[in-house]
């Protein structure tokens, strides 16, 4: 036998150390996404420093207190606001938003759909895990319909809330939707959302085997990535499918990847032009905004 | 200029550059002049979706270097509570214009009130304090809103400029101080390597160091959960009450150094009147029309508000009979100044609503407790 060796994980050095053990449960699709998130960003080698995270509450909200860089962590729903309030002032920052199905689909939604239509340059990385997990299993706006929580005991009525379409009907530049078993997926997608200037929601489906799981027959974290698999569909491959194929399923892939102008640039370029005098105040340039990305 | 235009140029001066806010009446015209000038000044200007984002966005702004504000009137004053409470616990620097109307609900939302007096001081859930300054003449709009954001540096909280409807939308003159002469306080940067900092650490009066700014390479957690000295969440019912005093002591304790009042003595007066924000012109004119009539009156205006200067008050009440308390609500100043009083004087609350006092109607009452 050689002798022993250490394999340090590489991406440690993007961790608080002396902040770890997470408070993440055992199997808890959280740990999957803050690893694909560091590791788009190791990639794309960005300074550390030149990145803000922002978070609200909810499981979700704990991710950017284990990553060593500028972080935040705000009231439930608003984490969308306080990330335009950062990038509208400074936008050299790279601004990423950990979000939850909870935090940004119900309480902040309106940041959420705001945020999308000025398209300003936050990255929103949201975990939906489909409940609200942190306060112990109760239905959020993505639950599926006859999931089981403590406040759908006899099983949901509502409906899943596709926060994907929402967002780029309301003008974001990239959208994705794909699962914590697609981590290359995740991975790619946070890349390409990081490098658009514009703003960008990628939702992951991620398993909660505590609070979801288990009330739903899938007390393994195994069984609902197995579900995961089983039950959604690729955007290209549910284009081409006959409508009953597809019922039931959920459909991942990039919802949008379109270049549009982008608000914390264009209120760069307006700051330029007031104080050189080209931009002057009521100037008759009356336009329905560009409403051409919508197709 | 309106006593909200001054209070925009104000902010202005004292080195706001990034302004959030809804429309709402009357404080909307200081969001309409910070969307023309924060362009001019290289600031930002946003209009949010609702009061709660631009409080937010405020503070986001605030932690990426910015010096910001927002103002607003009752209605979004309660919507922006929770992140107050934010700001509070994370010791973030701000400043809030409350231009007060008529309440409940929506009220009458073009009449003066005094309504928000205790939602200011007790509007966010859990223990905290928060400073409050009451301005009475434009001029104060712009002045009060410089020292606004030099106490909010300075001891790192948020500060409220509780104005009324008067008093935001009365046109008088403004003089605008030479800008070499105005004292602004500064955020310095850490001297220590990031591995030495401790954003919450306080000093012997309780004060965290100056906020440091995003970008540094600092790496600052700011959450609003309990946390200690790094910024880091901690769940501690010992270490939790040490931080709700600390945040409460550093405002209270060193208070003197930010009460602000203005005050006429008689020695031989028997009633005094205590008054704030634009009522207090109006006590004033009652004060000096009983003087002429042979009563001497004293009076005492409070800028500051909240933390209540408690002492200022006793004194006063210590040479009187009563103290008669004209407010623009049904009485909420009063219950302070009855415990500052400590029953060394007779607490007399005037109440009106939604319209402002007459002279008349003040001299009236200070004339029954004779």
């Amino acid at each position: 036998m050689g002798e022993k060796t250490c394999v340090i994980q590489p991406l440690r050095k993007y961790l608080r150390e002396d902040r770890l053990p997470t408070v993440f449960c055992p199997g808890c699709g959280n740990g999957i996404i803050m690893n694909c998130t560091l590791r788009a960003i190791d990639e794309l080698g960005i300074n550390i420093d030149d990145i803000v995270f922002v978070s609200g509450i909810g499981c979700s909200g704990r991710i950017p207190g284990y990553i060593n860089a500028d972080s935040l962590h705000v009231t439930h729903g608003r984490a969308v606001a306080f990330a335009t309030g950062i990038k509208l002032f400074n936008p050299d920052f790279e601004v990423i938003v950990f979000t939850g199905d909870g935090d940004s689909g119900a309480i902040g939604i309106s940041h959420l759909v705001h945020a999308a239509r000025r398209n300003i340059d936050i990255n929103v990385i949201s975990v939906n895990n489909l409940v609200y997990a942190l306060t112990g299993s109760q239905t959020s706006p993505t639950t599926p319909v006859g999931a089981y929580t403590y406040t759908s005991p006899y099983g949901s009525v509502e409906g899943f809330f596709d926060l994907c379409e929402l967002v780029t009907s309301a003008g974001a530049s990239y959208v994705a939707r794909w699962s914590t078993v697609q981590p290359q997926r995740i991975i790619s997608s946070i890349i390409k959302g990081i490098q658009k200037k514009g703003f960008t929601y990628i939702e992951v489906i991620s398993q909660c085997p505590t609070q979801f799981g288990r009330k739903n027959e899938m007390p393994d974290p195994k069984q609902l990535m197995d579900w995961f698999r089983e039950r959604t569909v690729k955007l290209e491959v549910a284009k081409k499918l006959p409508p009953r194929k597809i019922s039931g399923k959920l459909i991942l892939g990039e919802f949008a990847d379109r270049d549009r102008p982008e608000m914390a640039n264009e209120y760069r370029k307006l700051i330029e032009g007031v104080q050189r005098g080209t931009i002057k105040l009521k100037r008759p340039q009356l336009d329905w905004l560009e409403l051409s990305f919508r197709e | 200029m309106s006593g909200n235009e001054a209070c925009a140029e104000g902010a202005i001066t004292a080195g706001c550059r990034f302004f959030a806010g809804y429309p709402i009446t009357p404080a909307t015209e200081i969001m309409e002049v910070m969307a023309r000038r924060m362009p001019e000044v290289g600031g930002v200007f946003l209009q949010c979706e609702d009061e709660i984002s631009s409080i937010a966005a405020v503070l986001g702004a605030v932690l990426a270097g910015a010096k910001g504000m927002t103002a607003t009137s009752g209605p979004g004053f309660s919507l922006m509570q929770e992140n107050l409470g934010w700001a509070v616990m994370c010791e973030i620097p701000c400043v809030v214009v409350d231009c007060q109307r008529a309440g409940p609900s929506t009220g009458l939302p073009t009449r003066i009130s005094q309504g928000d007096v205790m939602q200011c001081l007790w509007g966010r859930h859990g223990d905290n304090m928060i400073v409050a300054l009451a301005p009475n003449t434009p001029q104060e709009m712009f002045d009060l809103t410089i020292r606004a954001f030099n106490i909010a540096e300075t001891y790192r909280v948020p500060v409220i400029l509780l104005a009324d409807e008067e008093v935001a939308h009365i046109r008088e003159k403004v003089e605008i101080p030479n800008h070499d002469e105005l004292k602004l306080v500064w955020r310095r940067n850490p001297k220590v390597p990031p591995k030495e900092f401790l954003p919450f650490k306080p000093d012997s009066r309780g004060i965290p160091p100056p906020l440091p700014t995003f970008g540094a390479g600092y790496h600052f957690h700011f959450t609003g959960l309990s946390h200690d000295e790094k910024g880091y969440p901690i769940d501690d019912p010992e270490k939790h009450l040490e931080l709700v005093r600390r945040l409460r002591d550093k405002i209270v304790n060193n208070s003197k150094a930010f009460t602000y009042f203005e005050k006429r003595d008689f020695h031989d007066s028997r009633i005094a009147v205590v008054s704030f924000g634009s009522v207090s012109r109006v006590a004033l004119e009652a004060v000096i029309e009983a003087e002429k009539e042979g009563i001497p009156v004293n009076y005492l205006r409070l800028i500051t508000i909240w933390p209540f200067p408690y002492d200022e008050v006793h004194k006063i009440a210590s040479g009187v009979d009563y103290i008669l308390v004209p407010e623009l609500n049904v009485g909420q100043l009063v219950h302070s100044v009855t415990e500052a009083a400590k029953g060394k004087a007779q607490v007399v609350s005037l109440m009106g609503i939604a319209r402002q006092f007459k002279p008349k109607e003040i001299l009236d009452a200070i004339k029954k407790l004779l």
